[in-house]
């Protein structure tokens, strides 16, 4: 605790609910997406070798819908988390919510900072002063809600075709397999691959960067990154209310290793991904 | 009795016949009617469409008249033996009685009467033989006719349409013998008869005589004990003189009341050309044989040792009966011997099988590597297959065929086809863990398929594992399976396709065979349907079902589960496992509770295919194409951002060195104790930014 103390304060940028169901998402996506490659990329030999591994297709199966659960779970979490933030922060007004300076719709603003990075990337500008969110973490955050919506329907019409197929014919049946398993290529191919770079393994944050675990950052950090969100915290003078003392270094020795373990399950699944696409695909 | 009906039409016109025959018969003297003319019957029972009804048959009453003509009877008139149409003209009322043979045939009738034949017939036995049966009706040929069914050379045959085996009278009638017509036509009598066509050589009559056919316990029998010796020197004259010699006397010296007949040597039916060299008796080869040290001119031993021989199925047998040839007035009898053993002169018929099988075929072209009988039966020792001693028992006949078919061996390095270590292969396959592990003797051991004798190469037709045959061969033993199959549309019979439709061996193997509910065989199988349909297969691959199945796992839907294994029909036939009416239930066996609309899920689907499954096909490219565009997109601003980020990094470490270079230059100045500890360098501390 004293040595804590000693070290600078930081900024929190992500609450402790949000943390958890950050850390069973990434347990429940890594096990969907890799009891359901086996499946999806059977013909690959590391396919047998990993369903073996996961107890045989019984067991994985048993596995992906109990990762499934989770994930609706925290689907439903997090919707049951911004009702509780509406009431609480936006004095009960969805509007106030949706509207406010902390939204996760994409606005005016984010046309104007996509704009500016293509600027800054072909180096006719500054860069941007992103605010709380940017546009490709809105992007990453909408396209969670996609993938639940995409996967999870046609995944519950997998699990109980038998049901489904009561009021729907059963062809649907091949085409939720098909809009089930490319959405899931995609998610899988976007998170480990995209999300993983932007949030995670760009240059100035490489190796890794930890913010989502410890949901702290240093203040320069912040700044750096932030820069409009820290004016106008600054501003209204509500940056001292979002420090918190940073974490022991045990902790976020322990933070690291669950990230890099997710990082290296991610990229050998991406290269399993390309070698089924590019090198085995039948 | 109920007429026909074209009889009943000339119902009327047949009474004004008959009242006017009647008539007739009254007014004129008796020769008339006997000078009826047959003319007059043929001139409706010429017609060959002439019919009535009898039992509810339709049977014919035509007259051939050529035939008639030709027959023995030819100048006789119908009325001579249908004498109960006497003086009836046109119309007769049917049926007539029946024809009395006797009329004329009194004494042969009444020998038949008293024959077993005409006993039977007395007893109202429905299977007993009456004159037509064996002599025809109205085209009756003489004796000497070749086309009589009496003639010399076909008189078996007419017997034998009752006596042949698995006939009603073989089944449900007391007869000692069995098998006698084959075993008449593989005896010498049926030889010269029937292959050589001796009409002299002696047929079934010849001994049964032709109508006194008794039983042989009857004293008046032909081939009753007492009477068989008169009846064999009908044709063997001198023979019981030569018998005498034979048995010089022995039987009569020692036993006196026990008279050998013919038949206790020379068995019923089955007498074969056998050599019984006169009297030469087992003990007078022994004197020689007998010693163990006896050896050839070129060093093979020639000792025969006798408990061997006598533990053997031919303990029975004469030196002399195999060893042919033998002369006894000769001082070594043996000398004389000029053949090898034939063993085809007592198991003639094993013998043409072999002469035709591979290892005939090879011998007669003098293969050194050819097997003869000895090699796999023995020579002294020789025993049945029934004997677990033997080397043929079941048990050991896969050992018995390894000594030249196990790999490496003589017959496994002629052999050019794709059978590989066929012995080490069927004693892992499920036959052979049968006979070996279990001990199951009625397991299938080499020649249960290939047969014992008759072995071909499987491309030959008649090969017993000829694709054409397998079914059969297989179904030997698993002949529930053979009937479902055959009732299949893989099976020729049902089957109409050019290409070769499978058999037994094609999804189960020949020497590897397995059980069928072991993993490794429900995994291979979708394979082995996978050679002919390829294209089914790999889209079946394509779906929930086959994944599993591909990952190793059998608990999902495999093609026999849905198509049925030996009974697979084709979907459109009715009884098919997939018809409209079964694949509800089908599927219902896996997915309880599935419905009509269940059963569409399209369990070949393939998404590659726009005109079969355009709502598959439109599927995966609109998501591959979200997949392509959402890449394509990110990617391009995640490699655009890079040299940004980059930057960004060395900009990063460049400001971390200075504020390095600052705490160190800070430090040193510390150290000359100029600078106040409080100040450290910017950034480090929350203090300023965080605005406390």
């Amino acid at each position: 605790m004293d040595a804590t103390k000693t070290r600078p304060l930081q900024f929190q940028r992500f609450d402790r609910l949000n943390r958890t169901l950050h850390i069973l998402m990434i347990v429940s996506f890594m096990s969907l997406a890799l009891t359901g490659m086996t499946l999806k990329f059977s013909y690959t030999g590391w396919a047998g070798v990993l369903s073996r591994m996961l107890g045989g297709f019984e067991s994985a199966g048993f596995i992906h819908r109990g990762a499934a659960t989770v994930m609706f779970g925290i689907f439903v979490t997090h919707l049951w988390d911004l009702n509780r933030k509406r009431r609480r922060d936006y004095e009960g007004s969805f509007w106030k919510m949706l509207t406010g300076p902390n939204t996760m719709l994409f606005t005016r603003r984010d046309l104007r900072e996509l704009v500016g990075s293509l600027k800054w990337f072909v180096g006719t500008g500054p860069r941007p002063r992103y605010g709380r969110w940017t546009y490709w973490e809105k992007f990453d955050y909408f396209a969670v809600f996609w993938g639940i919506f995409v996967i999870g329907s046609t995944g519950l019409m997998l699990w109980f075709p038998v049901f489904f197929t009561r009021f729907l014919p059963g062809w649907f049946i091949n085409v939720a397999t098909i809009i089930h398993s490319d959405e899931a290529l995609l998610a899988t191919g976007f998170i480990f691959t995209v999300h993983f770079f932007n949030t995670h393994l760009r240059p100035e944050k490489f190796p890794m960067d930890l913010v989502v675990f410890t949901g702290r950052m240093p203040l320069a950090e912040f700044k750096r990154d932030k820069p409009a969100e820290f004016d106008e915290l600054v501003a209204s003078g509500k940056l001292e209310q979002n420090l918190i003392w940073p974490y022991q270094q045990v902790v976020i020795r322990t933070y690291r290793i669950i990230a890099w373990t997710a990082l290296a399950v991610g990229t050998l699944m991406i290269l399993w991904i390309i070698y089924a696409m590019v090198f085995a695909y039948r | 009795m109920p007429a026909d009906p074209s009889v009943q039409r000339h119902l009327g016109a047949a009474v004004l016949g008959l009242v006017g025959a009647l008539a007739l018969v009254a007014v004129l003297p008796a020769t008339v009617a006997e000078a009826q003319e047959s003319e007059e019957c043929l001139a409706c029972h010429g017609d060959p469409d002439l019919t009535t009804e009898r039992d509810g048959r339709s049977v014919s009453l035509y007259i051939s008249e050529r035939r008639f003509g030709a027959s023995v009877h030819a100048e006789m008139t119908c009325v001579g033996c249908h004498m109960d149409v006497a003086g009836m003209e046109g119309f007769h009322e049917t049926p007539l009685e029946k024809v009395d043979c006797g009329a004329c045939h009194d004494e042969i009738q009444a020998q038949h009467q008293a024959s077993l034949h005409g006993q039977a017939l007395k007893r109202g036995d429905p299977l007993a033989p009456r004159c037509v049966d064996c002599h025809g009706i109205h085209d009756i040929r003489p004796v000497a006719d070749h086309d009589s069914p009496v003639s010399p050379l076909r008189v078996p045959f007419t017997c034998g349409r009752c006596h042949q085996e698995g006939s009603p009278v073989t089944q449900q009638r007391e007869i000692h013998q069995d098998h006698i017509l084959e075993n008449f036509s593989e005896s010498i009598h049926g030889e010269g008869l029937l292959r050589k066509g001796l009409i002299v050589a002696p047929n079934c009559a010849s001994c049964h005589t032709a109508h006194n056919i008794l039983p042989h316990t009857d004293d008046n029998s032909s081939i009753a004990r007492s009477n068989i010796a008169r009846t064999c020197t009908q044709c063997h004259a001198e023979i019981e003189s030569v018998h005498q010699k034979v048995i010089r006397g022995e039987l009569w010296e020692k036993e006196e009341h026990v008279l050998p007949a013919c038949a206790d040597c020379h068995p019923p039916h089955k007498i074969r050309k056998v050599f019984y060299d006169q009297g030469m008796a087992d003990a007078e080869c022994l004197e020689c044989h007998g010693k163990t040290d006896l050896v050839a001119g070129d060093g093979r031993p020639l000792y025969v040792p006798q408990e061997v021989l006598r533990q053997s199925d031919h303990a029975q047998v004469a030196c002399s009966q195999c060893h042919s040839g033998v002369n006894v007035s000769r001082k070594r009898p043996c000398e004389t011997i000029t053949q090898k053993v034939d063993c085809d002169s007592c198991h003639a018929e094993v013998g043409q099988q072999f002469e035709a099988s591979i290892h005939g075929q090879l011998l007669a072209r003098n293969d050194p590597n050819a097997p003869t009988c000895k090699e796999c039966h023995g020579r002294h020792d020789v025993l049945g297959r029934l004997n677990p001693t033997s080397p043929i028992f079941a048990t050991r006949i896969p050992t018995l065929c390894a000594r030249c078919h196990r790999e490496g061996e003589q017959a496994a390095a002629r052999y050019e086809g794709p059978e590989h270590d066929i012995v080490k292969s069927y004693t892992e396959s499920i036959h052979g863990k049968g006979l070996i592990k279990s001990g199951l003797v009625v397991t299938a051991t080499c020649t249960n398929c290939h047969t014992p004798h008759g072995a071909l190469p499987h491309d030959d037709p008649a090969s017993s594992v000829n694709r054409a045959n397998v079914p059969q061969t297989c179904g030997n033993c698993h002949h529930g399976i053979q009937e479902v199959f055959e009732r299949s549309i893989h099976h020729t019979m049902v089957g109409q396709t050019e290409k070769d439709l499978p058999v037994c061996n094609d999804c189960h193997s020949a020497h590897t065979i397995q059980r069928a509910d072991v993993d490794g065989f429900k995994l291979d199988i979708m394979q082995k349907c996978g050679r002919c349909h390829g294209e089914i297969a790999s889209s079946y691959f394509d779906t929930y079902h086959g994944k599993v199945s591909q990952l190793g796992y059998t608990k999902t839907a495999k093609c026999y589960d849905c198509h049925g294994a030996h009974d697979i029909l084709p979907v459109a036939d009715p009884r098919s496992h997939l018809s409209r009416e079964n694949v509800v239930q089908t599927c219902q066996r896996c997915h309880p509770g599935a419905t009509r609309r269940f059963a569409g899920y399209l369990s070949h689907a393939t998404h590659h295919d726009p005109d079969k499954y355009p709502w598959l096909f439109w599927t995966f490219w609109a998501m591959t194409g979200l997949l392509v565009g959402t890449f394509v997109v990110s990617g391009a601003h995640t490699l655009l951002w890079l040299p940004r980020a980059l930057q960004m990094r060395r900009e990063l470490r460049e400001a971390e060195a200075a504020e390095q270079r600052e705490i160190e230059e800070g430090a040193e100045a510390l150290d000359a104790g100029k600078m106040d500890p409080g100040e450290g360098p910017p950034g480090t501390e929350p203090g300023p930014e965080g605005g406390e």
